[in-house]
């Protein structure tokens, strides 16, 4: 019988099977952050062992690392010994990290993938969970605890039980103005954000074809917000072009075996997968969330869902709270719900075509009053391609914050946060209570509706727009 | 690891689903560098309410987390596995957990049990009804008992035989040395290198 993507890879880097045992994998990249690593580290040190494969490890700064003033002391004194604590710990053990101020800084999901150390048929780890990000090469990547990554740094391994595997086939095509953070954000809704536990996601068919390597990654980012720990996509030209001449890409000889090698990575067509999900593109419009989990979203034209209209008690129960915290009511058109912030930027949408696309929408528009907009590059590299082609200054001239690169407000580890009662459209991952700041209330949005939203003070997409775009040039 | 054997305790109920990891352990409590002193910020917002079910005077002590389905989703933090633990839980039940928190847990001798939605009913009703009923969680037998439930969950035998004996997972990895070495030797040339270039 044929095997999936996932499967090919997985079994080409199991080190070690033996019934009644998990199999024990090799691990080709391991990414490393300052949040999830000093307890690892610690533990190393505690055991005396060292980093096994310092040549595939690397590590950035960027939940902790502020937006603002980057050239002087990191004012919270927590975060600053964290960083400090992550630059003690790379120099100690000799791990290559790129800390603030450095051109390669940026968060870590979009450093792998600029460096081309993010490559097709790779098994990739990190402890965060939106390592899933890395599977829209057609790696398997999924993000670990801290334990794991002792583990990792130790051993160059994991053992892991064999995951079951899910399609997640998108006929059609997107329609005009719909984004792969729409089909995200509609695919979490039908299936839950338990939906794809215990699976590896694939995702496949003519709309997923078509999508950039940017695209792949907002897809493959979220799989974790419908709780499989990892998402691929088949590896095709498209990813070929995007890795050829970066950093870390094969050359030569070796790019040509690792381009052949890289062509048997498709689902074979006699595989069979656990579960099979099937969506038309063509269905879909600009998708947002209402409450406080991802799965709690809706297309941007609904209104809010009336909690009484759920069979299901839990999540009766959930819409209720939801409704409670988010401070909606049900019946209410989600196009007329105000923000006062809009947040661009995370591992989800932080990348050049999100900032190209939020900057087609502002060209000539500018923010709303009220609102605070704040534009964070996913990386230094982003930024300087963001400068390069001036969509910083589309930016501030619309009046939001073009800021450094950084997690930033997605989970406000850093000073960019929501003040209680402050509701955000924010193109990052997650709704959660709190998330972006105590008492915060978050809208998930792709990069062109958080631009039109900035642009009208309420939720909106692009099509919303009726005035004519002032048409100065920069 | 701790070893986990059989526990018997008091119960938290704990009515609510999609009880995400920021929730359990939000994301300022993640500055700290060690793995103990989290046991303020377990659920530190839902806290802030007295009626909240942890701040209960009869909770106090109890030892068992009987929670809604999809428990422990969202970010990949251990923390939140260490909250709980330095707060005092030994176990938690849930119907369906993430896998990335399950995972964790069973790394830090922190029991997670599932049960049907229908059994963690019963042990809601049950302990909402008598804030002293104690729940056993006996991994030996692999079974779940208190007043009026038995209900036996599963749990692969290799993660119970490390539970059960408190084991840690990179010396049993490390007894496989000339594996790992056997297959680094053997890996194509084309793999990517974090080498400076």
């Amino acid at each position: 019988m044929g095997r999936t993507l996932a499967e090919k890879v997985w079994d080409d880097h199991v080190v070690r099977r033996a019934e009644g045992e998990p199999d024990l994998l090799f691990i080709d990249l391991h990414l490393l952050h300052e949040v999830t690593s000093p307890q690892a580290f610690d533990g190393l040190r505690q055991a005396g062992r060292t980093v096994r494969r310092l040549d595939l490890t690397i590590a950035t700064e960027d939940h902790n690392t502020p937006t603002l003033d980057i050239d002087k002391p990191i004012a919270d004194p927590v975060s600053r010994a964290q960083l400090e604590t992550l630059r003690k710990n790379c120099a100690e053990f000799g791990v290559r990290l790129h800390p603030l101020g450095d051109v390669e800084q940026g968060v870590v999901h979009v450093v792998g993938p600029q460096l081309g150390l993010t490559q097709p048929g790779t098994t990739v780890v990190c402890g965060d969970s939106h390592t899933s990000t890395h599977g829209a090469f057609g790696a398997l990547a999924f993000g670990i605890g801290t334990s794991q990554v002792e583990h990792v740094l130790a051993t160059q391994t994991l053992p892991m039980a064999r995951p079951k595997t899910m399609a997640i086939t998108v006929d059609g095509e997107l329609p005009d103005g719909v984004t792969a953070k729409d089909l995200i954000l509609a695919i979490i809704a039908k299936i839950g954000t338990g939906g794809g536990q215990g699976y590896v996601i694939e995702y496949r068919g003519p709309a997923i074809e078509k999508l950039s390597m940017e695209a792949r990654m907002t897809i493959c980012n979220m799989s974790i917000e419908a709780g499989a720990r990892a998402g691929m996509i088949a590896p095709d030209e498209t990813t070929f072009a995007y890795l050829k001449d970066r950093a870390h890409a094969p050359r030569g000889e070796d790019w040509d075996a690792a381009v052949a090698y890289w062509r048997t990575l498709r689902t074979d067509d006699d595989a069979v997968f656990d579960a099979e999900v099937y969506i038309d593109a063509a269905s879909l419009s600009p998708f947002v969330t209402w409450g406080t989990n991802p799965g709690q979203g809706l297309p941007l034209s609904a209104a809010v869902p009336d909690p009484a209209s759920y069979e299901d008690a839990s999540e009766r129960l959930a819409a209720e709270k939801a409704l409670e915290y988010m401070g909606l009511s049900a019946g209410q058109p989600l196009r007329e719900i105000r923000v006062d912030t809009v947040f661009v930027g995370s591992c989800t949408n932080g990348r050049i075509e999100d900032l190209r696309s939020a900057a087609a929408v502002l060209q000539g528009r500018k923010v709303a009053d009220g609102v605070r907009m704040l534009v964070v590059p996913g990386s230094v590299r982003v930024a300087l391609q963001a400068v390069e082609e001036g969509l910083d200054k589309v930016f501030t001239a619309a009046g939001a914050e073009w800021r450094h690169a950084g997690c930033s407000m997605c989970l406000g580890m850093n000073p960019d946060q929501l003040a209680p009662g402050e509701r955000s459209a924010s193109t990052s991952n997650r709704n959660f209570e709190g998330r972006q700041g105590k008492g915060g209330r978050t809208h998930l949005v792709s990069p062109q509706v958080a631009a039109a939203t900035a642009v009208t003070g309420r939720l909106a997409s692009p099509a919303d727009l009726t005035d004519t775009p002032a048409t100065a040039g920069v | 690891m701790e070893a986990f054997t059989t526990h018997t305790g008091r119960a938290v109920p704990l009515r609510r689903s999609n009880v995400d990891t920021d929730q359990i352990i939000p994301a300022h409590w993640l500055k700290k560098v060690t793995r103990d002193g989290f046991e303020d910020g377990l659920f530190e917002a839902w806290r802030k309410d007295p009626e909240f079910v942890l701040n209960r005077p009869e909770r106090q002590g109890a030892t068992v987390l009987v929670a809604g389905p999809d428990f422990g989703t969202g970010s990949s933090r251990e923390h939140a596995v260490w909250a709980l633990q330095n707060y005092g839980f030994k176990a938690v039940v849930s119907s369906r957990f993430a896998d990335i928190f399950r995972g964790n847990s069973l790394k830090n001798g922190l029991l997670t049990v599932v049960l049907e939605q229908r059994t963690v009913d019963a042990l809601w009703e049950l302990t909402e009804a008598d804030p002293t009923a104690e729940i056993t969680v006996d991994l030996h037998d692999r079974q779940v008992r208190a007043q009026g439930v038995t209900a036996d969950f599963e749990l692969d035998e290799n993660a119970r035989w490390r539970l059960l004996n408190g084991l840690d997972d990179i010396s049993i990895t490390l007894r496989n040395e000339a594996d790992i070495a056997a297959y680094e030797a053997r890996r194509p040339a084309h793999k990517p290198s974090t080498a400076q270039v």
